[in-house]
């Protein structure tokens, strides 16, 4: 019979503790996880880019429902324990009680909040888990005015993420500079410097006194006197194990909940890990130490030895643009000795602390690419007398080798250690390499290096690159251009969560390098913009790829091509009467139907344009936008109306379609095919959507493709009614719009984002449904017009012609 | 010393656009920034012959919308791996004017 093994708290420590015991005995152990969170396991240390909004919740997500599934884990998410019964061996819930035979807790901590006045006030937040983060997210920060208390690690990425999203930040702390358990003072002002660049106000030395407000929190009252006002305050100050089931069950706590080497408690059955514990008089915050801890425990539970051996663990901050590194001791003392390399100008700052000719403690700020060479030679304790002159320039300054960063890489020993929070040293990367984990998903998959934090995923490609060789092609920059480190998808949530609503402004606030972007980004967030704020963004004529600007094809002769729009395809005899004035009257050398049902008129001038327009808008005619991302052509058969075969009438809702999809701006190019019967006479199984009519109503099929890729489509919904038909429709449009990344056709999309994602989203739940068919609307009652028109007015004419003609004033 | 013609008013190009003048010498785009300068450069692609003036202005380049060649507007030259050179023209603001290099309407006279 299989152990019952019951775990209460689902953090990180615990999490990875799961995965060893799975992976050395998958059958050992029936587990029961308790977690007083309504979730599982994510990646906490990645709270902080979701606060930023460069990151979604379900990008840090390390155990998803399958995950637990798979392992036969009994979930109960959102349970807190309530008491530990040790005689009988049951944990209680308020649930009810759940037996064991092994129980773990890993209950992690909980924030510590000053004893200050006002402290219960609405609007006073911490920041530990997604609810805070959320809390603070869902404040709508944006423009708002927001106080960290706290001037630390989770403070300080606090701070940043809410600067990212707008508010305006103040961030107190207690001592004289920030980060000052990692920072020596000239590093924390070169980071406060950083930070008030970013428009953060910086407090040290601030102690509060009182947090003011009535309803809810309106400011905050220091010592000193001062105030700062506050629509939100969050309290950072620090973190306290959370022992309370512990303390109640008599198990022994001091500071935290007290385990020996093997991580056991007082009781024999009963062990602990992560932040919840105390090791040695030890507490421990950072993530590298728990992953230690995890092992060893997995180790005990399966009856072998273990011991915990803490070890030094370097910190990294993740705030983007804010490069710092500390590991060690760097407190002043008389038997010990600095060297400091400082190039204010840049922002450098570097300074190493030896004892007896040996490192103990790094201190970085600025450059802290050879963070982890310091970190090595401290940690192996190696005699640095020989290499003391050129200690501070790094590794590659010794024994003579070039100024290479590769060689930097190549020169660290096996044991080296690359990635901190997963303790994964430079030799076992290798061997996963030569062992034909030949990408980064590979290797982070086989020895979980980069998997926590990221800060040294560069460090890894470039051991990647120093094995493989020319072998290795590092993943190309993730920015949307040359312009920008920022990927589309960052790029997106940005202007939203930023409130965004320029182009110039997206450059300004993400960074960009270029001056007024490129070809590449100005479409991209034109296109972002206009679909992120359809009522305040101004469509920029100028950001668009020429036949977007003048709304027909350019040809390679420099002449344009002008498709009018023919609904569902079907014309009348006055509209191609007009259509073949407009071609003698304008010597239309080509006239030709199109695949999509329409007809082309080819070789026009650009200054005939806008009078070429105005002709067809008198006959009722209007643009087929065959030169747009967005909506071109829904091609359909007769259907039921003329077809012997047609089971309903697929012209007629064609026409309804295109009537309502028209004039929509969208990633890339959408043709829509409507077929009255499965002989499929307008080709919808390769459209971007396709509609077969069948005798029970209507097929939607969506994500094929028909031109460099082939794709059938893959099927969406069914439904007897025309109207719910429409409503999924527009609702996979609109989705298309808000998620696929420019220039990706729906095709591409859906591949991306899984069909059962987009299912759930617009087939599955209705009110998401309804929700995208109105924010599709509300688009709409903008872009849901005749673009030639406009241009066809009188006073806009003149604007298609040449500023002036020389070649008349010369002959004059 | 170069002698200019008025051509058009600045605010008849558009920021971040371009229109174009027709001399004896094949059309000329005029080009004006974001921060309101102005360049002149012949509208013809040195690769394909496309208008440069129907391409997208950013800072002071230009991209060809035939197949996103860039140039720099300042000495006409191709950026980055595509080789190539479009003549440049004398030109500048005042007062809201838009004044171009007087050879172009010259040349043909001279002739």
């Amino acid at each position: 019979m299989k152990e019952k093994l019951v775990v209460i708290g689902a953090g990180m420590a615990s999490g990875r503790l799961l995965e060893h015991l799975f992976e050395i005995a998958p059958d050992r152990f029936e587990v029961t996880l308790f977690n007083a969170e309504p979730r599982g396991n994510y990646n906490r240390l990645m709270l902080s880019p979701v606060l930023s909004g460069e990151k979604t919740y379900e990008q840090i997500v390390t155990h998803d429902d399958d995950w637990y599934a798979a392992h036969a884990v009994d979930c109960r998410f959102g349970e807190s324990i309530v008491k530990i019964d040790r005689s009988n061996r049951i944990v209680f819930s308020n649930h009810g009680g759940v037996p064991y035979n092994k129980l773990v807790i890993a209950t992690g901590s909980a924030p510590f909040i000053i004893p200050v006045a006002g402290k219960e006030l609405p609007g006073v937040v911490t920041y530990r888990d997604l609810e805070d983060t959320n809390a603070m997210i869902e404040a709508g920060v944006a423009g708002q005015n927001a106080v960290v208390i706290g001037g630390g690690l989770l403070g300080l990425e606090a701070a940043a993420g809410m600067a990212a999203r707008g508010a305006k930040v103040t961030v107190i702390h207690l001592m004289g500079h920030l980060m000052e358990r990692q920072l020596d003072p000239s590093a924390g002002y070169l980071l406060q410097r950083d930070l008030e660049k970013r428009g953060i106000t910086v407090h040290c030395k601030g102690a509060t006194k009182a947090i003011l407000g009535k309803e809810r929190v309106e400011a905050v009252l220091l010592d000193d006197g001062t105030i700062y006002p506050a629509d939100l305050v969050c309290m950072a100050v620090g973190i306290r194990p959370e022992t309370r089931i512990a303390t109640d069950a008599r198990l022994e706590v001091n500071r935290g909940i007290v385990v020996d080497d093997a991580m056991r408690t007082s009781d024999p059955n009963i062990f602990s890990l992560g932040e919840c514990v105390e090791h040695d008089s030890q507490l421990f915050g950072l993530v590298a130490p728990l992953y230690d801890q995890a092992k060893i425990l997995a180790k005990t539970l399966l009856g072998e030895e273990a011991v915990f051996r803490p070890v030094q663990t370097a910190t990294k901050l993740k705030v983007t643009g804010c490069d710092l590194f500390s590991a060690g001791d760097f407190a002043d003392a008389p038997d010990r000795e600095d060297i400091v390399f400082r190039d204010p100008g840049r922002g450098q700052y570097k300074r190493i602390v030896l004892k007896d000719d040996r490192i103990i403690g790094v201190v970085m700020y600025g450059d802290t690419a050879d963070g982890n060479w310091f970190y090595g030679l401290m940690k192996d304790q190696t005699d640095v007398s020989e290499m003391r002159d050129t200690l501070i320039f790094g590794p590659a300054f010794q024994g003579g080798q070039k100024l290479d960063p590769m060689a930097a890489v190549a020169a660290l020993p096996p044991e080296a250690e690359i990635c901190g929070c997963n303790g994964v040293c430079k030799g076992k990367i290798v061997d996963a390499v030569l062992g034909g984990a030949t990408t980064l998903d590979l290797v982070r998959a086989q020895t979980k290096a980069s998997s926590s934090c990221g800060t040294c995923t560069g460090l890894v490609e470039q051991v990647m690159k120093a094995t493989l060789g020319d072998g290795f092609v590092m993943a190309k920059p993730q920015g949307m251009c040359k312009c920008t480190d920022h990927s589309h998808e960052d790029v997106r949530r940005l202007i939203k969560a930023m409130g965004l609503k320029s182009i110039p402004a997206v450059q300004q606030e993400l960074g960009w390098t270029s001056v007024g972007g490129c070809y590449s980004c100005r479409p991209a967030l034109n296109y972002y913009l206009l679909a992120e704020w359809p009522l305040e963004y101004k469509d920029d004529r100028q950001s668009r790829f020429v036949n977007e600007r003048n709304h027909a094809n350019i040809q390679k002769d420099g002449t344009y091509s002008v498709v009018p729009r023919m609904w569902g395809g079907v014309t009348t005899p006055a509209e191609l009467r007009a259509i073949a004035d407009a071609a003698e009257k304008y010597n239309v050398p080509m006239v030709k139907v199109t695949g999509g049902q329409r007809i082309d008129l080819l070789g026009v001038r650009k200054e005939d344009l806008p009078q070429m327009w105005a002709d067809l808008n008198e006959a009722g005619l209007v643009s087929g936008h065959a030169y747009s991302k967005g909506l071109r052509t829904v091609k359909t058969c007769v259907g039921a109306q003329f077809c012997r075969f047609g089971t309903q009438d697929s012209t007629g809702l064609g026409i309804r379609l295109e009537k309502l999809l028209w004039g929509s701006w969208t990633p890339h190019k959408v043709k829509l095919g409507i077929s009255g019967c499965p002989r499929n006479c307008a080709e919808a199984t390769c459209k971007d959507v396709g509609v077969i009519c069948v005798d029970s109503g209507y097929q939607i099929s969506v994500a094929g493709a028909a031109g460099m890729e082939l794709k059938e489509t893959e099927h969406l919904a069914s439904t007897a009614s025309e109207d719910e038909a429409v409503e999924i429709i527009t609702a996979f449009v609109q989705l298309y719009r808000e998620h696929a990344r420019y220039l990706d056709r729906p095709y591409k999309w859906v591949a991306k984002a899984g069909l059962d994602w987009v299912k759930a989203q617009v087939v599955d739940d209705l009110e998401n449904r309804k929700a995208l068919v109105e924010r599709f609307e509300i688009s709409q009652s903008v872009y849901r017009t005749d673009p030639w028109a406009e241009h066809a007015a009188p006073d806009e004419r003149a604007k298609w012609a040449p500023l002036a003609d020389l070649t008349l004033e010369a002959a004059e | 010393m170069t002698l200019f013609i008025d051509i058009g008013a600045l605010e008849d190009i558009p920021v971040q656009g371009a229109r174009v003048v027709k001399t004896v010498e094949g059309c000329v785009a005029i080009f004006r920034t974001s921060d309101d300068r102005i360049f002149a450069l012949e509208d013809r692609c040195p690769h394909k012959g496309g208008p440069l003036s129907e391409g997208i202005v950013h800072g002071d380049r230009v991209t060809c919308p035939l197949h996103n060649w860039v140039f720099d507007m300042n000495s006409g030259e191709a950026q980055g791996a595509d080789k190539g050179m479009v003549r440049t023209f004398a030109a500048k603001v005042e007062a809201g004017r838009v004044f171009l290099d007087a050879a172009l309407l010259k040349r043909r006279s001279a002739a």
